[in-house]
């Protein structure tokens, strides 16, 4: 399998996508710059928003018992999970149940990070997602690249292409407007055809039993409310005390992710229709065990918002698709590894440790810092590159030994000066889009000595 | 050992110290008009606000605007001359051609141009996400400034289902183009009496 580095190269093979794609989420990025800077209690709301999270991680247990209870009392069914195979194994029995063979799903990271779709197609059950963006990634068969904003990656004439191919729109329409109605008209009739509808969430609380789904398209309401039964898919960490605690949360959620006040939608469902049912599966796939490792259980405060991707430059500049994981970006490079460190082990590299991410972060998740952790813990147990191996040896053995330094500072230069070669070709990674610079004539060892006062 | 109990004794045993709630405080808006504040913020978002002041003001502007629609509904009694009035669909697959829908909303928020509607006042959970297009009567005196004055007015009240619904269904999805009426309504007007 491809690491983040060539994956990565493969999507800079065309530069002016690669601008394309940097400048529109740039553009998120300002859109929500616009929305937080209005609200001058922006700060404050982070902090509450930080602490809650914080409570919620110290009383997880308790607070699903709570939930479990409120939900069962108001009528809800609810399943618990431990990894993703029995979140998978729950949905296909529930459509068993129901005789049903096929299902409408709306947005959830949780059914990717679990490969539902794959596991339901295996099975012949024929699932549709409802999301405009992951309907196109679905008729692509790609997964999503952005957490929001699924297709983000791809060029409104691509996306024609797919329509005429799958919907039969006219060959080279290309116009969004003209596009999304044809895909409303062809969801439409899922949306009424289908018996079973399973939705993400992005709130569950506990005191009351209910949970919240925010959409923009109302994609989830329209699966939900004309289905019989209605899957909720839940990671655990998604619960939070009290309802008044939405009041902060639904107040940065989608001012961070898309630089709205609030989304379109925020649904609450605390009751099932007379005569239809909601189940709810509470997933752990080690979530768990991600809460017992203190440098990284902050990672679970994370909301979605997709804010850390829209600001981070490796994320803009090498596209969603290179993390090769269901979450990218840099919330994804901490979260994955805690899922499989040896097959994302090149996560925690993908990044310049700017900081950008943590500043935008509403929920005040230290993600660079954790990024940077993550690359200790990862040399450590041994799953850094043989080539980001080799060269810290080198590095720690020039480093701590001053002769050798400072010979091999003279030789570096002097090669450089003589034989320019030797670092300006395509062996070297740095000279990639960049050209190396001129060497200096002398050290700042040799400077000093020459000019310190006597 | 059941899914159930694995996971929680693997929380129990890796959550840390408890960390206590903090104390949710509201904060001034700048701001102080809130029906201003709706009315900018619902025409940003890509709905209107229209100022009436009675039930033969709003028949008026629906027969103007809407005279085409196919079928309006209705919970409001008083608007009987131009919509279909009923209180409950068994089955919401039934209104799948309705153009026009007219509901009362509990209350307004001046920060995002959202109204806050329960299942009480909707004759189908469905309804105002299936209609063509949407309105909304709203009491300017029940308009508050912000999310958490919002969730103070909900309280601990009951209900089987309630949204926050802000303008009409949007995407952005193709190359962050905005389209209005993704999979819901087309637009959205909210009647200010």
């Amino acid at each position: 399998m491809k690491n983040h580095p060539e994956l990565a190269e493969q999507f800079n093979t065309d530069e002016a996508r690669v601008n394309w794609h940097d400048e529109t989420l740039w553009w998120v990025r300002t859109k929500r710059d616009r929305m937080s800077h209005a609200l001058p209690e922006w700060e404050q709301l982070r902090e509450s928003a930080s602490q809650i999270k914080n409570n919620v991680l110290s009383n997880l247990s308790d607070y699903l018992i709570q939930f479990e209870s409120n939900a069962k009392a108001n009528g809800i069914i609810v399943h618990w999970a431990a990894d993703a195979n029995e979140h998978n194994a729950i949905v296909l029995s529930l459509l068993r149940q129901q005789g049903a063979t096929q299902m409408v799903k709306s947005k959830s990271m949780l059914t990717e990070e679990c490969h539902l779709n794959e596991y339901l197609e295996q099975n012949n059950i024929d699932v549709v997602d409802s999301d405009l963006g992951e309907r196109v990634v679905q008729l692509a068969k790609e997964p999503p690249s952005h957490i929001v904003l699924p297709c983000i990656h791809k060029k409104k004439e691509e996306i024609g292409e797919l329509f005429h191919e799958h919907l039969g729109t006219p060959k080279g329409n290309a116009d969004p407007q003209f596009l999304t109605h044809a895909a409303r008209l062809h969801l439409r009739e899922k949306f009424l055809t289908r018996k079973v509808a399973l939705t993400g969430v992005n709130f569950a609380i506990a005191d009351t039993g209910e949970f919240v789904v925010c959409t923009n398209e109302g994609n989830a309401d329209m699966g939900a409310h004309l289905a019989d039964v209605h899957i909720a898919s839940m990671g655990i960490e998604k619960i939070i005390p009290q309802r008044k605690h939405l009041g902060v949360f639904l107040r940065i959620l989608a001012r961070s992710a898309t630089g709205q006040p609030v989304t379109t939608y925020s649904s609450h469902f605390k009751k099932p229709r007379e005569g239809k049912a909601i189940h709810i599966i509470l997933v752990d796939n080690g979530r768990s065990i991600h809460l017992g490792r203190p440098d990284f259980r902050n990672a679970l405060k994370c909301i979605r918002c997709g804010a850390c991707m829209n600001t981070c430059p490796v994320y803009r500049r090498s596209g969603g698709h290179s993390y090769h994981t269901a979450i990218a970006g840099p919330i994804g490079s901490i979260l994955a590894p805690n899922l499989d460190m040896k097959k994302y082990a090149d996560l925690p590299f993908a990044s310049t440790l700017c900081g950008s991410c943590s500043n935008v972060c509403p929920v005040k998740i230290d993600i660079h810092d954790q990024l940077f952790k993550w690359r200790q813990v990862i040399v450590k147990e041994g799953y850094a590159t043989s080539g980001k191996k080799v060269g810290m040896k080198v590095m720690n053995s020039v480093l701590s030994h001053p002769s050798l330094y400072r010979t091999s500072g003279k030789i570096g230069r002097w090669i450089m000066n003589h034989f320019p070669s030797v670092v300006n070709n395509k062996l070297n990674p740095w000279f990639r889009q960049r050209e190396m610079p001129e060497p200096p004539k002398e050290s700042f060892r040799e400077w000093y000595q020459k000019n310190k006062k006597r | 050992m059941s899914s159930r109990e694995k996971t929680l004794e693997a929380l129990k045993k890796n959550q840390p110290d408890q960390v206590e709630l903090p104390a949710i405080t509201s904060y001034e808006q700048s701001e102080k008009d809130n029906v201003l504040q709706f009315k900018n913020t619902l025409l940003f978002i890509g709905g209107q606000a229209i100022e009436v002041n009675g039930y033969g003001d709003m028949i008026t502007y629906i027969k103007e605007h809407f005279g085409e629609a196919k079928r309006i509904l209705s919970t409001i009694e008083a608007l009987h001359p131009v919509a279909e009035i009923k209180a409950h669909y068994p089955d919401p697959h039934s209104l799948e051609d309705v153009g026009l829908t007219i509901v009362n909303a509990q209350f307004g928020v001046a920060e995002n141009g959202a109204v806050w509607i329960t299942d009480d006042l909707l004759p189908a959970r469905a309804l105002p996400f299936i209609t063509e297009f949407l309105a909304v009567v709203l009491e300017k005196k029940t308009i508050v400034p912000t999310m958490q004055e919002a969730y103070d007015r909900i309280g601990i009240s009951d209900y089987g289902f309630g949204v926050f619904i802000a303008g009409p269904s949007k995407t952005s999805d193709i190359e962050q183009s905005l389209v209005l009426g993704a999979h819901g309504p087309k637009g959205m007007t909210i009647f200010l009496i």
